[in-house]
């Protein structure tokens, strides 16, 4: 110890002892850490050797073989050609077919819809507004599940069947199914026609997934209908009234100044609702329409490989996702750059 | 009226193109509404909802065993009504201290005319009416109770009644399961109502800490902790949760020793959990990053430990800003638990459909669903009221001095 | 470290195994699943829950049918008691998987035994006998007036998903060349209402359950059973290939039931036969059968006296037949296939010796 002057109270500044290691900053973090990964990691280890010894004790030790035995079950409604005597491999790309094929009309129909009802939610027309409201209100407080169930055995599977059919001009709805006009035969524009109490139309679609792609669109369609209408009003209202000054109608305003400025906060949102809009998709097992998720139901009850099956479904669903997130991020670079 | 006129003629019929939305609108709401008025009293068949009100409400819950959850019903009820007299007795500095302030009145006419006229329309049986009827008016006799008495317990009263929710659950988790001396009932005779909320409580209770920690794990600078939570995190929200119930069902068996592993619906409740702890994390996350980082760095600098700023100064602030969020989840939560009769577990949904394979109830589609559908929304909506209420509770503009 | 905690896991592992293996080879049975169910003092019995006649839920919450009536038994054969059963209810489509990982003891839920399920590179089951001998049907609607499966042609046929049903109906559509759109359901349950609700001209299935969900129609004379058997479906109770004590187990109790009935020996005159067997040296086949002489039990790991437990609690294979789904059930479905041999059936108990 230095001698100082006693009359001063405060010491002098010591140099910091070196704390203890367990309160060493740099150490602490790094033995948090490592603590933590060992515990997953030894976590991680006892499963996957349950796992080893209880697949070999069922004799079900993982094996990729049985995706080239022949499936043996029939899917209706395949866009990919397929029959029974097809690998599984053939029968679960089927599926993804139809899981995307879904999807695919999902989307379209659920972004018009909801950008029509987030649209409405401006609209002068008081009534119009309120509807829009109580639309998002009712289908977003319901499950998807219940809905979906709702459209099918109390819509879908109350519509009549043959002459009776629900009949519009080039488009046929009856409980066989969805028939639209379309181009048949020798390339010769064809309407549906009855033939021995059966329709026949160049494009038919079950009703299974006519309730699926319904119920995903009006599930879907409200949460995007928020999406759009929070990226509306995100717009400074100074632009509608710039826009109603130069004598632009409403819709043109909308369409014109308002939407094209929103896209910046919308597309993010949509990103979001087209993912679960995927995801949801696997809902399409409780109407009865042959999803991927249905396929790989029935694949693993023919074959009992539970733990290669569900490998492929969470790898068929995290693509189908990344593909989603890669496109819209694609799209939002592009709304993003066109601002400038 | 005047007012009442301009204004309908302002919102409805400002322009011609408006007027005739406005009526086309109105010609086919009121089209659609008579032809389900009509439907609804001339030609649906409620009895189906009547008959098997006891299954729809508790699936095969023993019925020597029912008075448990009737005593829980009363416990909860008095809970309920104690909570709300007494948060209504602790005003807030911007709140009037009006004892009955307007929303409560009509949430307490709301309440009586429903316990009255809900129960009798149903055709329970005069008993089961009058325990209904006794409900609520002891909801009513404990709400008055609490808010007269409760100012004298000062804050004590409002730490008794956060403390009193846990003890509950737990002691309905007792009533409902048994052991402490009550007959054992296996979670397999659980369903119905019952079902659907127990796992979604038990879901949203527990995914809520292993949420928060995994969103502190995502924003972690260490690299180990950001990365396992970022890759976990991803991975549950990439999967639909129908094939996650799959793999809980399927291979959760493999993945523990033998004889191990939890029953069916525990399972389930369980997947649900992790499930929406990847999604809560994500809401917490956006709360945490809507904190400015100098928050943090004060915190510290007045020499709280690392998780003491965390527990007093970040995360009140973050969950505040994520509560809307959090809400959000929890109501999608309530609702997914309608998975779970895709794996064939009997909750609303699943026992819906079982009583509609009964030769006797075949083709109740309509009543069946429809009534589901409102009891969910009703569920849904007042969980997403509540957390309005919560959020303007707890706004630091209206609080200028919460401590 | 890690490594180490590896190594020893497997050490242990490995030193599990040689003494599960040591175990096996004094006189007595060590069978793992036997000892974790008298261990756990209940039997889990995996049964389809919704359908009439062979496991359903009655009125009071019991369950009923006849795979229930074969969970009994075992239950009584193995602990004495057969109401120490817990029943799971099991979709198709998650039977096997409940089996496999260990969720339940048994599967009595109108399983096909097909080579696939049993073969060890399958699914790995391993099969009782079959304790009722059935042929998928296909029903239809009387007004429709298909009478073969031609008439099927270009229509819409319901088929609940994951079965041997969905597979036999490919193959026979495949082999007479005839065009159908299969429309799959993950239950039985969803799979009727559809039919019902007109979604399909008809409904595929054994024709035992055709039968039972037919008499729960609302108008069952509108509906009939075309007069083609697709396939044979021996419905069997299973279990897993890994414990072959279990399994024998399980064989001999239904066994047993078979030969009870055969005998004689039926749920009212069992203890009087019992009585007989004591007191009368003479009666070898009976007193074996019985359990009064020799170790037949002892051998298959269960008590002495297994059948006349499993015998009294459920009764003997034609009165569990008869009770469920006889002519005087519900069903009212001819024994057909399902009678003794000694009657031109097929049920046959190879000799107790």
């Amino acid at each position: 110890m230095v001698p100082v002057n006693p009359s001063d109270p405060s010491p002098p500044p010591l140099p910091a002892p070196k704390p203890p290691w367990w309160r060493d900053r740099r150490v602490v973090p790094w033995v948090v850490q490592a603590v933590v990964g060992l515990l997953v990691l030894l976590l991680i280890a006892f499963l996957l050797g349950n796992l080893v010894r209880n697949l070999t004790a069922a004799g079900l030790l993982l094996s990729w073989r049985w995706l080239q035995q022949p499936a043996g079950f029939d899917i209706s409604e395949s866009v990919l050609p397929f029959n029974a005597q097809l690998p599984y491999w053939r029968a679960l790309a089927a599926g993804l077919v139809n899981t995307i094929r879904a999807v695919v009309v999902g989307l379209v129909g659920a972004t018009l819809l909801g950008t029509l009802v987030g649209m409405a939610s401006f609209s002068h027309n008081g009534l119009l507004r309120r509807l829009a409201r109580v639309y998002v209100e009712v289908v977003r407080n319901i499950p998807l599940l219940l809905q979906l169930v709702f459209w099918y055995f109390v819509v879908f599977l109350t519509l009549p069947n043959g002459v009776a059919a629900i009949q519009l001009p080039g488009v046929v709805l009856a409980k066989s199914g969805l028939y639209i006009a379309g181009l048949g035969e020798g390339l010769r524009w064809m309407g549906p026609t009855l033939v021995n109490g059966v329709w026949q139309a160049p494009v038919r679609l079950s009703v299974e997934f006519g309730a699926l792609l319904t119920g995903l669109i009006v599930y879907s369609g409200a949460f995007i209908a928020e999406v759009v209408r929070g990226g509306i009003a995100a717009v400074p209202k100074g632009q509608w009234e710039a826009a109603s000054s130069l004598g632009l109608s409403w819709f043109a305003t909308l369409r014109r100044i308002v939407l094209p400025q929103s896209l910046r906060v919308i597309v993010p949102g949509l990103n979001t609702q087209y993912i679960s809009l995927a995801k949801n998709s696997s809902l399409a097992v409780a109407v009865g329409y042959t999803d991927l998720y249905s396929v790989a139901e029935t694949t693993l009850n023919q074959t009992g490989r539970a733990v290669e099956v569900i490998l492929v479904l969470l790898a068929a669903y995290l693509t189908l996702d990344l593909l989603i997130s890669a496109l819209m991020n694609g799209l939002n670079h592009l709304v993003q750059i066109r601002e400038r | 009226m005047k007012p009442v006129l301009r204004r309908l003629r302002a919102e409805l019929f400002a322009t011609p193109a408006d007027a005739v939305l406005s009526t086309g609108l109105i010609a086919v709401l009121s089209l659609a509404a008579f032809g389900f008025l009509r439907w609804a009293f001339t030609q649906a068949q409620w009895a189906v909802i009547r008959v098997n009100s006891t299954l729809f409400a508790v699936g095969r819950y023993p019925v020597e065993e029912q008075w448990r959850l009737w005593l829980l019903l009363w416990l909860l009820f008095a809970a309920t009504g104690l909570s709300w007299g007494v948060l209504r007795s602790h005003p807030r500095p911007d709140r009037s201290g009006v004892l009955w302030p307007r929303n409560d009145r009509i949430a307490a006419t709301l309440l009586v005319v429903l316990g009255l006229w809900r129960p009798a329309a149903m055709g329970l049986s005069l008993s089961i009416q009058a325990r209904w009827w006794g409900l609520v008016a002891l909801l009513l006799l404990v709400r008055w109770l609490a808010g007269r008495f409760g100012p004298r317990f000062g804050p004590l009263g409002l730490r008794l009644v956060a403390l009193m929710w846990p003890v509950l659950y737990l002691v309905g988790m007792v009533l409902i399961s048994g052991g402490l001396g009550l007959v054992a009932v296996s979670p397999s005779e659980w369903g119905g109502l019952l079902l659907t909320l127990l796992a979604s409580s038990f879901a949203i209770l527990l995914c809520f800490p292993i949420g928060v920690l995994l969103a502190l794990g995502r924003r972690s600078d260490l690299p180990l902790l950001r990365w396992g939570s970022v890759l976990y995190i991803e991975f549950i929200r990439g999967a639909p949760l129908i094939t996650l119930l799959f793999l809980g069902q399927n291979i959760l068996g493999f993945l523990l020793p033998g004889g191990l592993a939890p029953d069916r619906i525990w399972r389930a409740a369980w997947v649900l959990t992790f499930f929406a702890a990847a999604y809560l994390a994500e809401a917490v996350r956006s709360g945490l990053a809507a904190v400015p980082r100098g928050q943090l760095e004060a915190a510290r600098s007045l020499g709280l430990s690392y998780p003491k700023a965390l527990q007093h100064v970040v995360l009140p602030q973050a969950l505040r800003v994520a509560l809307p969020a959090m809400v959000g989840q929890f109501i999608s939560l309530l609702q997914d638990t309608t998975l779970l009769s895709l794996i064939g577990l009997l909750e609303l949904l699943g026992t819906a459909r079982t009583v509609m394979a009964n030769p006797a109830f075949l083709g109740k589609n309509a009543e069946v669903y429809l009534t589901l559908a409102v009891l969910f929304w009703c569920c849904c909506a007042a969980l997403g009221l509540g957390s309005r209420a919560l959020e303007r509770r707890l706004d630091p503009h209206a609080v200028p001095s919460a401590t | 470290m890690l490594w180490n905690r590896t190594r020893t896991l497997g050490m242990s592992l490995l030193a599990a195994g040689l003494l599960a293996g040591c175990a096996g080879e004094d006189g007595g049975v060590q069978s793992q699943k036997l000892s974790t169910i008298t261990g756990r003092g209940k039997l889990i019995c995996g049964v389809e829950g919704k359908l009439p006649g062979f496991s359903f839920v009655g009125p009071d919450g019991k369950y009923l049918g006849l795979d229930v009536d074969v969970c009994k038994a075992v239950a009584a054969a193995v602990l004495g008691d057969p109401a120490k059963v817990e029943y799971r209810d099991l979709n198709s489509s998650e039977r096997f998987a409940a089996l496999a990982s260990g969720e339940v003891d048994l599967l009595s839920r109108n399983t096909t035994m097909t080579l696939s399920r049993d073969a060890a590179g399958g699914n790995g089951l391993s099969f009782a006998p079959t304790t009722f001998y059935d042929g998928q049907g296909v029903l239809v609607p009387v007004a429709s007036g298909i009478k073969d499966l031609k008439g099927l042609a270009g229509k819409p046929i319901c088929v609940e998903s994951g079965t041997t049903t969905e597979l036999n109906l490919a193959d026979r559509m495949r082999e007479q060349n005839i065009p159908y759109t299969p429309l799959k359901f993950q239950t039985s349950d969803q799979t009727f209402a559809a039919y019902l609700g007109d979604r399909c001209v008809a409904v595929t299935s054994d024709r035992s359950q055709l039968a039972g969900k037919r008499t729960s129609f609302p108008n069952p004379d509108a509906h009939t059973l075309l007069p083609v058997v697709m396939s044979k479906e021996p419905l069997s109770p299973a279990t897993v290939n890994g414990d072959p004590a279990w399994a024998d187990a399980v064989r001999w109790i239904v066994f047993g039931l078979m030969q009870a009935e055969e005998s004689g020996i039926t749920q009212a005159n069992v203890d009087a036969k019992l009585a007989e067997a004591k007191a009368n040296t003479n009666q070898a086949d009976l007193r074996r059968f019985l359990g009064v002489e020799g170790d037949f039990g002892k051998q298959l790991g269960l008590p002495p006296d297994f059948v006349v437990k499993a015998v009294k609690a459920a009764g003997n294979y034609g009165e569990i037949f008869d009770r469920n789904v006889g002519p005087a059930s519900a069903l009212k479905l001819d024994r057909g296939l399902n009678r003794q041999w000694k009657d031109g059936g097929l049920i046959y108990s190879p000799p107790f010796r």
